[in-house]
């Protein structure tokens, strides 16, 4: 129930934090990427004060253990394979086309109207696939 | 001197402040990362059974409280194209790309780079560098967005 509790706590932050910033607003994310254009250094702003609490939180984990009990998560291995570039170009090409990227997609989806409905479930589409895509992947061009 | 400063840049950092305590609770709390394209990703494909009511309750905290906050910001909009070639075109590259990488802009940005990983810092290259290009390509060149 503890974990139930705080799983709603961290996504209501989540969810208003997107919303304040104007992250669900896709005219401000493709205005940071349209370097071109009216370029829009909000996104910026954002990244920057959503990763202060986050390192101090990474900071805070040494030597403790998570509320609910467990352990933290161990750093990843720092290998930079295949499936994180061209998944990473991916998924730029997709936030690029809409503005919008998952956290946001669903943050905008109770107000944005029906495109955001359109673009979620085509979100969702392409997540089922990607095992699938992996698979293929890994299966032609072996990743190591 | 405050009043140098753009509100929506004010507003940006409040924001990502928040986000910011958001990840610090599922982090400190439940000792999870949190990065929106894994938590809905393992609701989709099958492999987050195990802990599919947490899930579910941080994505109801991330769809109810912008309905919330909507009535008192009522000049919000979110300028979202209406070409729905765009869109799905758009979220079958955002749902299979950031499962490929593992990642999103929560994931790898947020909760990676603050932990100094270089497979986060390495990925929030890569998606703002085609990002860019695409509205550089699709805005200015093609004129589709």
């Amino acid at each position: 129930m503890q974990r139930i509790v705080l799983a709603l706590i961290a996504g209501s932050l989540f969810g208003a934090g997107l919303f304040i910033s104007g992250m669900t607003d896709t005219a401000k994310v493709q205005g940071w990427l349209d370097v071109f254009g009216s370029w829009d250094p909000t996104l910026a702003f954002v990244m920057g004060g959503a990763i202060l609490p986050m390192a101090i939180a990474w900071l805070f984990t040494n030597g403790r253990t998570p509320v609910v009990g467990g352990e933290f998560p161990a750093p990843p291995e720092p290998k930079l394979g295949r499936n994180l570039v061209l998944g990473s170009v991916l998924f730029g090409v997709g936030w690029g086309l809409a503005g919008l990227c998952p956290g946001p997609a669903v943050a905008s989806l109770s107000y944005g109207g029906w495109p955001h409905w359109v673009f979620f479930a085509a979100m969702l589409a392409g997540m089922a696939l990607a095992p699938m895509a992996r698979a293929q992947l890994d299966s032609a061009v072996p990743a190591e | 001197m405050i009043n140098a400063i753009p509100t929506d840049w004010l507003f940006g950092l409040g924001g990502g402040l928040l986000i910011g305590l958001g990840g610090a609770v599922f982090l400190l709390g439940n000792g999870r990362v949190m990065g929106a394209s894994g938590i809905i990703g393992g609701l989709v494909d099958g492999s987050g059974k195990s802990n599919l009511a947490e899930r579910l309750a941080f994505l109801a905290g991330v769809f109810v409280m912008p309905a919330l906050l909507f009535p008192v910001f009522s000049e919000v909009n979110t300028h979202a194209t209406t070409n729905v070639a765009v869109l799905i075109a758009a979220g079958l590259c955002v749902g299979v790309g950031t499962r490929l990488a593992n990642g999103c802009t929560s994931g790898h940005g947020v909760c990676g780079i603050s932990r100094l990983s270089l497979r986060g810092m390495v990925a929030t290259v890569f998606y703002i560098m085609a990002g860019g290009l695409t509205v550089v390509l699709f805005r200015h060149i093609l004129g589709v967005i």
